[in-house]
């Protein structure tokens, strides 16, 4: 690597040819890495590129097995377990270490509580709380609960822990996956403002224009090994994606296929209502893909949940082919040919601690076997079958999903969901914190589905790809479905339209 | 890409060392050790007599503990399965003792079946009660542990509770006594349970769903798993065994009494504990279980064949056993 001298700045933070290794099987190849004072350092690479290994080899939750790191030049053993914040170096990461029962300050003073005469000093860790989030500029309240506060909030609190603590270099894994773009400007500022004081961040991301908004310079990896660093500057979306792939990002979605007008409908739902949602109605066609729209929150996972059975239901009817779907009963949906993709692989799609075969095959074990008696041969020609389909690449068939990338989860869940040979198909959030590469992937599997036949609904909070995959587009606001828009309609700023609530029609 | 490079990687290096389930082995490690510990101690311990002694003794909480693997496995606990033990006896014994039926064969059977209904109908409870009145397995058996052992002792008044019908006695005897083959029937009865709740668990649709619901019940129910359904059957899966185990209690003394499976519940939750098993859920190791029984018992017997320590202190070290077996678990799953 030739770090450029001209920037002056020196590195706080470097890593030396190193090379990781987890149970004989190299994940990173000699890589270096430098992080210098004050500045904002992207860390980019497809899911399985080693991105999380780099991150937790430089923060001491695993020791490289070859190679050194460097803090202020000198070549350092890093403690382990999170011990490393002593040194000033701390993670933040995507599911937040915050006890969701105490106040903010207390969450702050956790485990280095002040006290005086033996007594918790409550009122100088609040004062101190204080001073803290003012600096941040953070308007939260230092005695409300962690559990009261937004998803944004608590990014802050962790943020002001690890400045409380003097954190020096903080490293943030895909901090603005669950933040709406309101949350996440207030997140950049507040970021750029510790910058200016000196403090290094360590960005990993796969939003790409965040990337180029924040970041100061990129380092990208792919299959563990170093590709490039460079100014932010330098570079713009594309150029980085092409880093990351390794190959030309031809076009990211398929050509759009608009089904005939007299296709049949194949689900079709009428008023149908939960505590939330009012009154929803709308109608799939065979081989078409509907897009749901809306800011989180506006209720487009509890109507799918409610039509896939997972939900009850206060009123309204569904039916998949003219034949009605009882509520509530998860079995019947999946009866009639109706699959629900989760949005969370982590807690409800995927059992982690278990193999490939288990998760793929345990909505539809009745087609294993007879009388609830199971053949492993069949299980195992169905997870051959679902890795050359959809692309899962393991090194090793019997890793347990919880050890998989990201892609490949989104891959595995795919997979499973399509176990069950649905007609209809929803997927709520399909790309979830996965690459740009799966994406493109994940986007052909969804238009081959359409084109097989199958109807699909994508949930997505990703404007660029409801546009690009959907022929129809609905719009949730508050519970209701507030447009349907076709064609020519299907653009950002119509949809952004809708979802504000600056227009509005009646379902189509 | 790497798709095809990683599955000849994967092909090529095959089975190692490396793919051995620490956690499966450990417990028959400890096995092994014990015996030769054993051996050690006493020339008698290895002696045939007395390992099949040791086995036959440790069939009551290998079969109600093969029960309890289900339960934990779906992520549950049930604590009431020693006084579970105390009552569906007293009720098969009063059942006997009451002639209903004149004809002992019939009467035996009649009262086999009644067992198994019973322990059915106390784990049906248990589950019920966890499941559709949502109440944490843990305080629900509880709940249901003082329950029975309460109706055990209203039952027999404080006293204990005897089989009275001599014929019964030397028709029943053999169940416990008796030997088929050469080996003492209860050593049978341990392998038949064993044997079908490992293929239940391993080789069955409803085995895979208890892990998945042990696992996380979230991903369960949203693959369709009626997640209830599954943890209740688990319980009366356990009531089962218990009735089981109690079909062979009753030959043996012919009496039970209040104190009857006193504790037994920690020790069936240590022996699956102690055979892999992980406490909260979403794995289950049938064979390890037993593994985990046997080295209750022989520890007892060791302990008993030796002089160096008093067997007074039988209960103190399985307690520790449970905290050891935890220990040497968490750490082979760090090395993993």
């Amino acid at each position: 690597m030739n770090p450029d001298v001209a920037d002056g700045a020196p590195v706080v933070l470097a890593a030396r040819r190193v090379s990781k290794s987890f149970n004989g099987v190299q994940v990173l190849f000699s890589v270096n890495f430098e992080l210098r004072a004050g500045e904002i350092h992207a860390l980019m690479g497809e899911n399985g590129a080693g991105k999380s290994t780099l991150v937790k080899i430089l923060s001491g939750f695993e020791q490289p097995t070859s190679g050194e790191i460097l803090l202020d030049g000198q070549p350092t053993k890093l403690p382990p377990n999170g011990q490393a914040e002593a040194l000033g170096i701390v993670i933040i990461h995507q599911e937040f270490n915050l006890a969701e029962h105490l106040t903010v300050s207390e969450s702050l003073f956790l485990g280095r509580e002040v006290t005086r005469f033996g007594v918790l000093d409550r009122k100088f860790m609040r004062a101190e709380t204080r001073r803290v989030l003012d600096q941040l500029g953070s308007h939260v309240d230092e005695n409300a609960l962690i559990s009261s506060l937004s998803i944004a909030d608590k990014q802050m609190v962790e943020i002001a822990k690890a400045i409380s603590r003097d954190a020096r270099i903080i490293f943030m894994d895909e901090p603005t996956a669950v933040l709406s773009r309101e949350e996440t400007n207030y997140l950049f500022r507040q970021v750029r403002k510790l910058r200016e004081r000196g403090t290094s961040f360590v960005f990993v991301s796969h939003k790409l224009d965040e990337v180029m908004e924040l970041t100061d310079r990129v380092t990208v990896l792919r299959d563990g090994q170093w590709v490039k660093t460079a100014p932010t500057s330098i570079l713009d979306g594309e150029s980085i994606a092409q880093l990351m792939v390794g190959r030309e990002l031809s076009s990211l979605y398929p050509a759009k296929q608009e089904p005939s007008v007299d296709e049949d409908v194949m689900l079709s739902v009428a008023g149908l209502s939960t505590q939330y949602v009012q009154d929803a109605s709308f109608d799939v066609r065979k081989g078409e893909i509907l897009g749901f729209s809306g800011l989180i929150g506006s209720g487009r996972t509890e109507l799918m949940e409610a039509v896939a059975g997972l939900r009850s239901r206060t009123a309204g009817e569904v039916s998949v082919r003219g034949t009605p779907v009882p509520a509530g009963d998860v079995h019947a949906a999946n009866r009639v040919g109706i699959a629900y993709m989760t949005k969370d692989r982590k807690h409800k799609g995927l059992l982690l601690n278990s193999g490939m075969t288990a998760n793929l095959t345990l909505q539809s074990l009745d087609r294993h076997g007879e009388h609830g008696y199971l053949s492993p041969k069949s299980e195992a020609a169905a997870l051959e079958r679902a890795r050359r389909r959809f692309d899962i690449r393991v090194r090793d068939g019997r890793v347990v999903a919880g050890r998989m990338s990201g892609g490949n989860q989104q891959k595995l869940l795919l997979a499973k969901v399509m176990e069950t040979e649905p007609d209809v198909i929803i997927i709520d959030e399909p790309t979830r914190g996965i690459d740009v590469g799966t994406k493109q992937q994940i986007y052909h599997f969804i238009s081959a589905l359409a084109r097989d036949g199958k109807s699909i609904i994508v949930v997505s909070s990703e404007m660029p790809e409801i546009i690009g995959l959907c022929t129809r587009v609905a719009v949730m606001r508050e519970g209701r479905i507030v447009g349907i828009l076709e064609g020519e309609e299907i653009s950002e700023q119509e949809i952004m339209r809708y979802s504000a609530g600056l227009k509005k029609k009646t379902a189509a | 890409m790497t798709a095809s490079e990683d599955a000849a990687e994967t092909s090529a290096r095959g089975r190692t060392w490396r793919d051995i389930d620490l956690r499966a082995v450990a417990p028959f490690a400890a096995l092994a050790l014990l015996l030769i510990v054993g051996a050690l101690v006493n020339p008698n311990f290895i002696g045939l007599n007395n390992l099949a002694n040791v086995a036959t003794r440790s069939a009551f909480i290998a079969i109600i503990a093969v029960g309890a693997t289900f339960v934990i496995s779906s992520g549950d606990l049930d604590l009431s399965v020693g006084s579970m033990v105390a009552f569906v006896a007293s009720i098969m014994i009063l059942f006997m003792n009451s002639g209903a039926i004149a004809d002992p064969s019939l009467m035996l059977a009649a009262a086999v079946a009644l067992t198994i209904i019973i322990g059915a109908g106390c784990g049906l409870a248990n589950g019920l009660i966890t499941t559709v009145g949502r109440i944490e397995p843990f305080i629900a058996t509880l709940g249901t542990m003082g329950i029975y052992r309460g109706l055990t002792t209203w039952l027999s008044q404080g006293g204990a509770i005897t089989l009275r019908e001599p014929e019964l006695q030397t028709l029943y005897r053999p169940a416990y006594f008796g030997t088929i083959l050469g080996v003492p029937v209860p050593i049978v009865v341990i392998l038949a349970v064993t044997i079908v709740a490992a293929f239940v668990l391993y080789r069955t649709r409803y085995g895979r769903h208890v892990v998945a619901v042990g696992s996380n019940s979230d991903v369960a129910r949203y693959s369709g798993i009626p997640v209830n359904r599954v943890r209740t059957i688990a319980f009366v899966i356990q009531g089962v065994c218990v009735a089981i185990a109690v079909l062979l209690y009753v030959p043996r003394l012919g009496s039970t009494s209040a104190t009857t499976g006193i504790l037994w519940e920690l020790q069936a939750i240590t022996a699956v504990v102690v055979g892999g098993t992980a406490l909260k859920g979403g794995a289950g190791r049938v064979w390890g279980t037993i593994c985990g029984a046997f080295i209750l018992e022989l520890v007892g017997n060791i302990m008993l064949l030796s002089n160096f320590i008093s067997e007074y202190l039988i209960g103190a070290i399985q307690g520790a056993i449970i905290i050891i077996a935890m220990l040497v678990q968490r750490s082979l799953v760090r090395k993993s």
